[in-house]
């Protein structure tokens, strides 16, 4: 166990707490920066998709995670994000300014819901989400002039200062842009959380009745919360269309909203690890089962048999389990084990054990 | 002119009326306590004052400034700062947290900034973490700093709730029901800690209490309520000795 001699208050105020876990991280970014080099063509493709949900996730993570407010519409940021960009791409923006731009419509957006929706609270929240997730596909074939409808859009090249960026043809340039957009991602998240924004959000999660007597706005908090939440979702989706390279209404489908929320649940909600976690179980579900039925297929002869549903259940069945048994999620998992390894032999069995919570003041709502 | 002014302040909900007409005023500097017996209507006048009740008519002013023009969140930037009867932490957050959330009044950097951590943000930080300790310091809260809510006993909860309060650098605290719950040794921790409060950092303070040795030992003046209206009003002793008080808490009868 690493014990922390605090000499200043910049211990905990700065990213990493020594320089071992510095080190970490250092090794952990310089391994993913050299991956397509270790890594043929599909897998490092692979390695992009789990980035890019890690950035959709982390979106999500600060308002579900952070904020705690549960919404199932994310798709429909993503959506926003991904044509915005790529509609101002296609009126001549470069991609440096569309991609941010795309952010910031995205996020314009999402704060523009919250006016609204800081009014709901918990499961409501989460009915008036999906609402705009089942809109999202409407929404699109109506705007046909712009969106091209049912028929879609191709993405188009990238183009950073000459450099030609393209998921089929150049699949590590497109890996380094999503890794960098990832990292900058990771460290705006990392630090709102030692901020007082931060802070804020985690009051209102946690009691929006003290919040309010410290002085914290609690509509202006919630909104902030959901135009950053969404600013990250938009930049996520506008990498995913660039992903798919095709896109149309169809896309971006409530089954996307669902998965991004059971992702960062699965992950362990309230952590950045929880959102990459996730994100790795989620892109890589898919692959192992399909690899996993062709194996069991030619084991008993049965060739290549898709199982209609199989994926969803599978999904399914993981998020019953987790909250049964796991409800911090992945991250959650990984404290625990690691805390048994640190106080060795000294680690009690109940020392994670949930407290009963004492009773709170009446709502005053 | 006092620091604290309610003056007829009447609320109803539908149609029981919680509050009624009632006026009293705290001056600065002084530990002015409310008691009464079960819903007489105490923890409702600190959530008037907290602004999370609209009073039904009144006026209540915080040193000469109408707070029933403010919002519920912009009345801790007057400097009114308050615990709460069950403990409203932030469970999933540490102590040092917690305590870093009452410093939110001060914040003076914007989303932006934050973001991106600049040298501004820092100094701020270094700051507010400077006041906090010195709550820490203060309360004996060393042991607890990185401990979560989720995890901590009772009493600590509570002394917590009141160094959050404490951190907001207030002018007028508001403690309700400080001592419920607290075994003996720390209702006295906490009869020290309050006459501390008003000493050595000038805080007026507003406490509704139930336990009179607590009150009779820490306030100054002392307001009993029963059906939201003022019974008596005066030192600790002469409240107590008070034939309505007592009726209000023991009933008249046949004794």
């Amino acid at each position: 166990m690493r014990i922390h001699f605090k000499t200043s208050y910049e211990n905990d105020i700065r990213l990493f707490p020594d320089w071992w876990s510095f080190l970490v991280y250092a090794v952990l970014v310089a391994g993913a920066v050299i991956l397509p080099w270790l890594l043929d063509d599909f897998f490092l493709g692979e390695v992009t998709n789990v980035l890019i949900w890690a950035i959709a996730g982390l979106g999500l993570m600060l308002l579900t995670g952070q904020t705690g407010q549960a919404s199932l519409g994310h798709a429909a940021f993503l959506a926003i994000g991904c044509y915005s960009c790529i509609i101002l791409m296609e009126n001549g923006l470069p991609f440096l300014l569309a991609f941010p731009l795309a952010g910031v419509i995205t996020g314009v957006f999402g704060t523009l819901f919250a006016i609204p929706a800081v009014r709901l609270h918990g499961i409501y929240l989460a009915i008036a989400t999906i609402a705009l997730s089942v809109l999202a596909d409407d929404i699109i074939v109506l705007l046909e002039p712009w969106t091209d409808g049912v028929s879609g859009k191709f993405a188009p090249m990238i183009t950073i200062f000459g450099l030609e960026i393209e998921r089929w043809t150049t699949p590590d340039r497109f890996y380094w842009l999503v890794l960098a957009v990832t990292i900058l991602c990771t460290l705006a998240y990392r630090n709102l959380l030692r901020a007082p924004l931060g802070r804020a959000f985690a009051a209102v999660r946690d009691s929006e009745v003290s919040a309010t007597a410290m002085g914290v706005h609690i509509a202006f908090t919630k909104a902030a919360a959901f135009g950053l939440s969404c600013a990250i979702t938009g930049l996520a989706g506008a990498l995913m269309g660039f992903y798919a390279g095709a896109f149309n209404n169809e896309t971006f489908s409530i089954v996307i909203s669902i998965s991004l929320l059971m992702m960062i649940v699965i992950g362990g909600l309230g952590s950045i690890h929880g959102a990459f976690f996730g994100a790795i179980v989620i892109a890589f579900l898919p692959q192992a089962l399909s690899m996993a039925t062709d194996t069991i297929g030619g084991m008993i002869g049965g060739g290549n048999v898709a199982i209609p549903g199989l994926e969803t259940g599978v999904f399914g069945a993981i998020l019953i389990l987790f909250i049964l048994f796991e409800p911090m999620g992945i991250y959650g998992r990984w404290l625990k084990i690691r805390t048994w390894f640190e106080l060795f032999p000294f680690a009690r069995k109940d020392m994670f054990k949930r407290q009963k919570s004492y009773l709170k003041t009446e709502r005053l709502r | 002119m006092s620091l604290l002014e309610i003056n007829n302040a009447t609320l109803k909900f539908g149609g029981v009326v919680a509050v009624n007409d009632l006026s009293f005023s705290v001056e600065e500097g002084e530990v002015y306590a409310i008691v009464g017996p079960n819903g007489a209507g105490k923890s409702t006048v600190f959530n008037l004052i907290s602004r999370f009740y609209e009073p039904f008519s009144g006026q209540i002013a915080f040193d000469g400034q109408n707070l029933l023009d403010r919002r519920a969140d912009a009345v801790a930037d007057l400097g009114i700062a308050r615990t709460f009867q069950n403990i409203e932490l932030f469970d999933h957050a540490t102590v040092l947290q917690n305590l870093l959330v009452g410093r939110h009044r001060h914040r003076r950097t914007n989303m932006i900034e934050e973001m991106l951590f600049t040298p501004r943000v820092r100094r701020e930080e270094h700051k507010h973490r400077e006041a906090v300790e010195r709550v820490i310091d203060f309360l004996d809260l060393q042991p607890y700093r990185n401990k979560m809510i989720a995890g901590l006993p009772y009493g600590v909860r509570k002394v917590v709730e009141l160094g959050r309060a404490l951190s907001s650098d207030p002018r007028l605290l508001l403690l309700d029901e400080p001592a419920s719950g607290l075994s003996v040794e720390e209702t006295q921790d906490m009869r020290w800690w309050i006459d501390d409060i008003r000493k050595q950092m000038g805080i007026t303070v507003l406490m509704v209490e139930h336990d009179m040795g607590l009150v009779s030992g820490v306030s100054d003046r002392v307001l009993a309520l029963a059906d939201g209206a003022k019974l008596a009003e005066g030192a600790p002793a002469e409240v107590q000795s008070d034939p309505a008080v007592i009726a209000a808490y023991l009933g008249t009868g046949a004794v």
